[in-house]
Formats: structure tokens, sequence, C-alpha cells
């Protein structure tokens, strides 16, 4: 018999915390990128995927105007199309001037970025919270018929199928890119020392501009996928997310998208885990103090191991 | 008369709030324009100054802990060692990582804080937060302190209530804004003292080039921590004087990082960070540059609202605080690209002794 506490630990801690993960994941690797290949730790990253998730929420509006009923994955093609665009011109005209300056600079900039880019978002669609998608996701009936047939029954709606899914489909895809293509293996050059990718005749202009490409389309996705995960958009959500993306990209290593996608997701199940009554009754940590959990695991982090789980770099 | 007294008023709030936040630039100042310490949670140490004070001076309250009914002063000054406690544990903990992560540790911080003060419900209230919080001279007219010593020292009760009835209502704003500028400006001369004394060209060496201070025998980690406690300290009493102000403090809106952190920073950059003076003029440059603001636009909505009968003014008006912010973020943006050391550049101390030369 499928016990009852595995029953409510899968369903109910362990898928929402992978979902979570998943989310973090995506979003961690535009972090970690930016950080190891511009040296800078971009506190804008949050903003964007909080744009693309408005925007996608905007395309499948006008698109139900004309009678069309997308799924927000359709319209997050566009919109994760204008959040690189956002992310390359906010590059060009606000990050580019600092490029030899200390860094210092260039994150005072991105940290006037964040409150640009959401202040923007907030005279456009207003300051309340939208709802992505109306109604309770039900568990996926197929799955949940089969593997009660075998005993042990799990209730995954749709929602957490298509992130898991996806985030599998960009991460397999993200793979390939970085280790067999000439504009990856470029990025992990310039990531590993950026004079040394210069003479060797790498230009590091166009591997920035990849680099932002290939974040923000991680970010808009992740965007996405939290809105379909909460069934709401608001503008500080991407703030929100942002200390824990940190999280997953340290502890994981910076500069190593595959230790920031282990580091999100060991965030993202530490996060709903700990809501968990482990001990006794109550949860051991209140879920008032869940986003606590992803920042103390960030400074033990920073304290006793700063090159994270992966060896990463440590500035 | 009754327009000049409306204008007069308006002023004086301007003085109040722009004073608050020079003192929380002049925190600021110490961290990042000394130490070069980037935090990014300033709304979190001055949070704790409000949370302090209010907690320790308001009258009895079912819904928080206390109030201890205490003295103000005792309020302001535990209010201050509160955040210095604060920034201690931090700053031992934090310190020791490069700017980019103290600045996400310190983000971090801040949220803590919030977490803190929105879920201890027993202590703070939560989310509904703390009101009649006693404010610098204008507590006087409250019954729980002209009845009580040393106000009934002087006159009973009943004569305290008719002498207040018999001034004008205003009548502590001036006072108020006074005491806050006044304490702007002893700060102002003590971190003046600060910055050419041995300190602080301690920290302005181990700002510019850490190895070297430390091969020259410096203690870095120390000296760091200390210029992070006494900025906190600051921030805790600008705290403080805000609680006053507001008279209700609350977790979220009170204190959002955008209004309170990222404001902070535009005027340090701004006015000129490592500057004391720059720090001050920035704050009130800036403060009055956003509260002007907020006329221009109100003013541009009742334009366009006359013009075009369609517009909808409410969704304006919600809105128009965005463009500001929107505004504020491209000035930042500005300055960083154009004036990156700001209106009034840092000046080194002149070197002691007879060649009495700027060095740097």
């Amino acid at each position: 018999m499928w016990e009852s506490f595995w029953f409510e630990f899968i369903n109910f801690y362990f898928i929402p915390g992978l979902v979570l993960g998943c989310i973090y994941a995506l979003g961690a690797i535009g972090i970690t990128l930016t950080f190891g290949i511009l040296r800078f730790a971009n506190f804008a990253h949050g903003e964007i995927m909080m744009t693309s998730s408005y925007l996608t929420w905007e395309f499948v509006l006008v698109a139900s105007s004309f009678g069309l009923i997308l799924h927000p994955i359709i319209g997050a093609i566009p919109a994760s199309i204008c959040a690189i665009i956002l992310a390359l011109i906010v590059d060009r005209l606000f990050y580019k001037p600092f490029r030899n300056s200390p860094t210092i600079m260039i994150v005072i900039a991105s940290f006037g970025m964040m409150l640009i880019i959401r202040s923007m978002v907030q005279v456009i669609w207003g300051p309340n919270q939208i709802t992505f998608v109306k109604g309770i996701a039900k568990p996926n009936s197929i799955i949940k018929d089969f593997t009660s047939s075998i005993d042990i029954m799990l209730l995954i709606p749709n929602k957490h199928i298509f992130i898991l899914l996806g985030t599998i489909i960009i991460m397999l895809i993200f793979n390939y890119l970085l280790s067999s293509t000439k504009i990856g293996k470029g990025m992990r050059a310039v990531s590993d020392n950026p004079n040394l990718a210069e003479v060797s005749g790498i230009n590091v202009e166009n591997i920035v501009k990849a680099t932002w490409v290939v974040g923000g389309f991680c970010a808009a996705a992740a965007g996405v996928f939290l809105a379909m995960d909460t069934q709401f958009i608001e503008s500080t959500m991407g703030f929100r997310m942002l200390l824990p993306m940190f999280a997953a990209a340290i502890l994981g290593g910076i500069g190593r998208p595959f230790g920031a996608v282990a580091g999100g997701l060991i965030i993202g199940l530490a996060e709903e885990l700990s809501a968990y009554p482990w001990l006794g009754d109550g949860p051991v940590i209140s879920p008032g103090y869940k986003s606590g959990v992803a920042f103390s695991i960030m400074v033990v982090m920073l304290i006793f191991r700063p090159s994270g789980l992966f060896r990463g770099r440590v500035f | 008369m009754e327009i000049f007294l409306g204008y007069f008023l308006y002023a004086m709030s301007l003085l109040t709030v722009g004073g608050i936040y020079a003192l929380l630039a002049l925190g600021l100042n110490v961290q990042w324009g000394f130490a070069g310490l980037f935090n990014a949670g300033v709304a979190g140490f001055a949070a704790i100054g409000a949370y302090t004070y209010a907690l320790l001076t308001t009258a009895k309250s079912q819904f928080h802990f206390g109030g201890l009914e205490l003295p103000l002063i005792v309020g302001d000054i535990t209010a201050m060692i509160f955040a210095g406690i604060v920034a201690t544990i931090i700053g031992i903990i934090c310190i020791r990582l490069r700017a980019d992560y103290l600045a996400i540790a310190t983000i971090g911080i801040a949220e803590i804080i919030k977490l803190i003060l929105k879920n201890e419900t027993d202590i703070t209230n939560g989310p509904r937060g703390i009101n009649k919080i006693p404010r610098t001279w204008e507590h006087f007219t409250e019954e729980r302190f002209y009845s009580n010593f040393p106000m009934n020292f002087i006159s009973n009760p009943k004569g305290w209530e008719v002498f207040f009835d018999s001034i004008p209502k205003w009548w502590w704003q001036p006072f108020f804004a006074c005491t806050i500028l006044i304490v702007v400006i002893i700060i102002y001369f003590l971190l003046e003292k600060l910055r050419v004394s041995p300190w602080g060209r301690m920290m302005t060496a181990i700002r510019e080039n850490e190895k070297a201070a430390a091969a020259a025998g410096k203690n870095v980690t120390k000296r760091r921590i200390e210029a992070f406690i006494l900025g906190a300290v600051i921030m805790g009493l600008a705290g403080a004087f805000l609680g006053q102000h507001l008279r209700l403090i609350e977790p979220t809106q009170t204190f959002d990082p955008s209004k309170m952190t990222f404001l902070v920073w535009v005027m340090l950059i701004a006015g000129g960070s490592g500057n004391n003076k720059g720090a001050i003029l920035g704050a009130f440059l800036i403060w009055f540059v956003w509260s002007s603001s907020e006329l221009v636009t109100n003013g541009v909505i009742e334009i366009l609202a006359t013009m075009f009968d369609s517009v909808d003014i409410s969704i304006l008006k919600n809105r128009a605080g965005f463009i500001r912010m929107l505004f504020i973020g491209l000035l930042l943006q500005f300055i960083l690209q154009r004036f990156p050391k700001g209106i009034l550049p840092e000046k080194r101390p002149a070197i002691s002794g007879k060649s009495q030369k700027y060095a740097g």
C-alpha cells in the first residue's frame, strides 16, 4: 500500500518543490551566465522574468480578442523574443558604457534597471495582481488513474507536467548549445578567461550578446512557468524570485550553468520541504519564513564554500 | 494667509522628510562612500530603527508588544543601538564578501527583517503595523504626556489642555523639522571630523586598495565592520524619525525597497559618494525633485483630464507614482554615465603636517 506518508510527501511537498526548483533553475542559468561572462550580479534579471510573464498574458489576451484561445506556452514564444530584445537593449544602453569601469558601477546600473523595468510594467499594466490562468488546476487524470492502479497515486496537475517537461527540453537544448556549438564553446571560454579568449580570436562582444539571448530566453521561460504555477502575475514577482535565483547560482558555483540547475532544484526542494512537519505536528519552519530558507543556504555557502558545489568562480 | 500657511507647512514637511533622507544618505555614505560597502538593505535598518522606537514609546496596546511608554529620547537611542547590534551580527558574517555578494546578502537581510516584522504578529502586530507613534514636540499635546512628570510639574492637565487649545494646531511642525535638521547638522560635523581623522583616512586606504592597507598592518575586516555598524546606527536613527513622521508604520509599504533603499542610493550617487556635504545636498535635491514631480504629474493629469473627457483620471493617478519612479531611475542612469562622481565629488583630506597639499 502506498502509505499516507509517501502520498502526502510526494504529492504535496516533493513535486511542488521540484517544480519550483525548475523555475529557479531556469532563472539561475541567466544569472550565472551574466555573472560568469560579464562578471557582475545582474539585479534586473528577475524583472525580465516578470516582464515576459506580463507580455505572455498580454499576447494571450490579444489573441483571445481575435477568437484564438492560446495556451500560455504558445504566448510565451513572442514574449520570450520580446524579453531577449529587452535584455539586449538594456545591455546596449545601460551596461555597455560601463564595460571597462569597476564592476560595481554596472551593479548599481542593474540595480537601477530593476526599478526602471518594474515601474515601466507598473505604468503599463498597473500595480495590481492579474489572474494569469483561471480556475483550479486539477490533477492529470491519466497519470492519476494509471498510478493509482499500481498503488502509487500521483496527483500532478497539467501545469506541473508542462513545467517539468519544458524545463527538461530547454536544458537539453542548452546542453547541446554549450557543448557542441561554436558560440557555446566561446561562452565557456570567455567565462573561464576573457583575456585569453579575446587573444585567441573570439569576438567577446558577440559572446556577450549570445549570453543575453540565452539568459533572456531562460528568464522568459522561468517567468512564464512561474506565472503558470502560481496562476497570477504581479509586478513584484521578479524581485521575490531574485534572492532564490542568486542563491541557486551561488550554490551551484558562479559561471557553472549546470551547477545553477542543481542549485535551483536544491533550493526549490529545500523551500518546499522546510514546510513539511518533520518533527511533531507543525511545519519545521513556518511557511511565512519560506523565502528565508534560500537566503540562509546562500549565506552558509558564501561563508564556508564560496566556490559553490561545482567549483565555480570566486570573485 | 491660509494659502501661505499651507505653503509653509508643505515646506516644513518637505524639510522634515528631506532631513530624514539626509540621515539615511549620510549613513549610506559611511558604508559606501567611506568604506566601499555596498549595502542594498537600507530599508531593513530603517525598519529596525522605526520598529524599536515605536515599540518602546507607544502607549500600552493589546495588538503588539508593549508599548513600554518610555521617554522618546530613550526610544531614539535604543533604535540606534538595536540597528547597531543587528549590523554587528550581519557584519561579522557577511563583511568579507565582495561588493556584488554583499549587495545580494544585504538585499536578503532586508527581506528577512521584513519577514520577521510581518510574521511575528505578537510583537509587531504583523501587516497591520503599529500606529499612534508619538512624534517629538507633538507628543506634548497627548494626554499621557501632559498629565505625567515632568509636564504636570509645570501645570495641571486642565491648564495644558487650555494652553494647547489656544495655540495653532500646527505649532509642533517647525519644531519637529528643526530638530531633525539640527540632528543632521550634528551628525554631519561628527562625520566630517571622522573623515579627516586617522580612522577616516584608513577607511579610504582600505576602500582604494585593500591588499596594500592590509600589508600596512591595518585590520581590514574590523575596520569594515566598524563602518558598517556606524552607518547602520545612523540609518536606525533615521528610521526612528521616519516612524515619528509617519506615526503609522507597517512592514511592506512603509519600508518598500524602491522608496527607501533605491531612492537613498540615487541621492548619494547624485550628491557625490564619499562627500558628506554631497550626501546631504543629494538627499534634499532628489527629495525635492521627487516631491515636486508629484505636483507636476498631478498637474499634467488634471490638464489631460480637462482636455480629453474620455481619460480615466483614477487610473492615471494610480500610475503617476510609477512614472515618477521611472524618471528617478533614468536620472540615476544618466548621472551614473555622465557624472559618476556626483555633484560634489569626493575631496581627500589634506596631508597633516607642514605640506598642506591635497593628497590624491
